[in-house]
């Protein structure tokens, strides 16, 4: 139960720094908090969209889904049952290989690294990670 | 094996303070009304380009016009601006041999503070300093380029003379996005690529020298008169 309500909380504070960049870049938030990073520069690259759709309102709609999610999967009546904690690891996994792909885009073709990103890609790798935790309970039973 | 209630009680109580934090965190950005951005993703209007055709130097009897599609956090462009751009100004423009039509050509994916910097222009605009602040803009590209533009372009606005108060709320307002994004669609469409480029006689130029802008206002000057 631990690794779901770990993988809840990751969530929330994914669903609040994907708002954070959706808000700017539909400009009801001003010059970003960013220290040395190019956040900007990234968030206003095209590549901050994909298939016609902005990158941060994915990330708003994957985090509140992963959200939703996780804290169905907290129920006591649902702790021993697996199918929960295999949607949140396939859920996160995809997660995983599009922050992959973005990061991949950050170094070798925008050049330039947005924190904020950097942020969200560790979150996801960590709900990723409190998953595949969480399914290892679930190894050999069929449930 | 389930959570102990108390487990749920810790685990509750952290949920709703990381919902506490993201929500304060977010609602005072949103509020913090002295950061400004001038979105790209705007919907272009006919009220937004209605009687404007850029920003216009020289006589309207000039024979040539050299429209100019420039961004203000480009380097090429500051360079063009501030070697080029006064002997064009005193040679060609003055002389009444050329109307110069500044436009805006913001490339956001490459300068985040661009469309900032040509809001501020047109926010001078208002006031009748156009002119002097697309200067100033020019000449402190360094000092603004990498962060805050905002407040250096404000610092501008005072050195300029504008009304800081009236500017403010301009500034706020956004609203000459759409006739920035207006602008941008025309170079596109023209085939503007990169910054600085002018558009001279129905053809594109990239970064011209006096020179060879002199050579060319002059060829195009001979053909109009039949020389």
């Amino acid at each position: 139960m631990k690794y779901r309500m770990a993988a809840a909380v990751l969530a929330l504070a994914g669903f609040f720094l994907a708002a954070y960049l959706y808000l700017y870049k539909i400009g009801r938030i001003g010059s970003m908090m960013c220290g040395t990073g190019s956040c900007e520069a990234v968030q206003l690259s095209r590549w901050s969209r994909f298939l016609g759709v902005e990158v941060s309102l994915i990330g708003v709609l994957g985090y509140l889904g992963l959200l939703v999610l996780a804290l169905v999967a907290t129920r006591p009546a649902l702790d021993a049952v697996r199918w929960p904690s295999r949607w949140l690891a396939v859920l996160s996994g995809i997660g995983v290989l599009f922050a992959l792909y973005l990061t991949a885009l950050e170094l070798f073709v925008i050049h330039a690294i947005c924190r904020w990103c950097v942020g969200s890609a560790l979150i996801i790798t960590l709900i990723f990670i409190a998953s595949a935790l969480d399914l290892r309970r679930f190894r050999g039973a069929r449930v | 094996m389930a959570a102990a209630p108390s487990g749920m009680k810790n685990f509750y109580t952290v949920i709703g303070a990381v919902a506490v934090v993201g929500l304060g965190l977010l609602g005072w950005q949103l509020s913090r009304r002295s950061t400004i951005s001038i979105p790209a993703n705007v919907v272009v209007v006919p009220a937004d380009t209605a009687g404007f055709r850029g920003y216009i130097l020289g006589s309207d009897s000039a024979p040539v016009e050299i429209t100019m599609y420039a961004d203000y956090q480009c380097p090429g462009c500051a360079n063009f601006d501030i070697v080029t751009f006064p002997d064009v100004r005193t040679r060609l423009i003055q002389t009444g041999l050329v109307r110069w039509r500044y436009r805006d050509f913001p490339l956001s994916s490459i300068h985040p503070y661009a469309r900032l910097a040509q809001h501020a222009a047109a926010c001078a605009n208002d006031q009748g300093k156009f002119w002097p602040m697309h200067t100033l803009l020019y000449e402190g590209q360094p000092d603004w380029a990498s962060g805050g533009a905002q407040k250096q372009f404000r610092k501008y606005a005072g050195i300029v003379g504008l009304d800081v108060d009236k500017y403010d709320a301009c500034m706020a307002s956004g609203k000459y996005a759409g006739r920035i994004e207006a602008s941008y669609q025309e170079g596109e469409a023209l085939g503007v690529g990169g910054t600085p480029m002018f558009l001279i006689g129905g053809r594109l130029y990239e970064g011209m020298s006096y020179d060879q802008m002199k050579h060319l206002v002059d060829s195009l000057i001979a053909v109009k008169s039949g020389k």
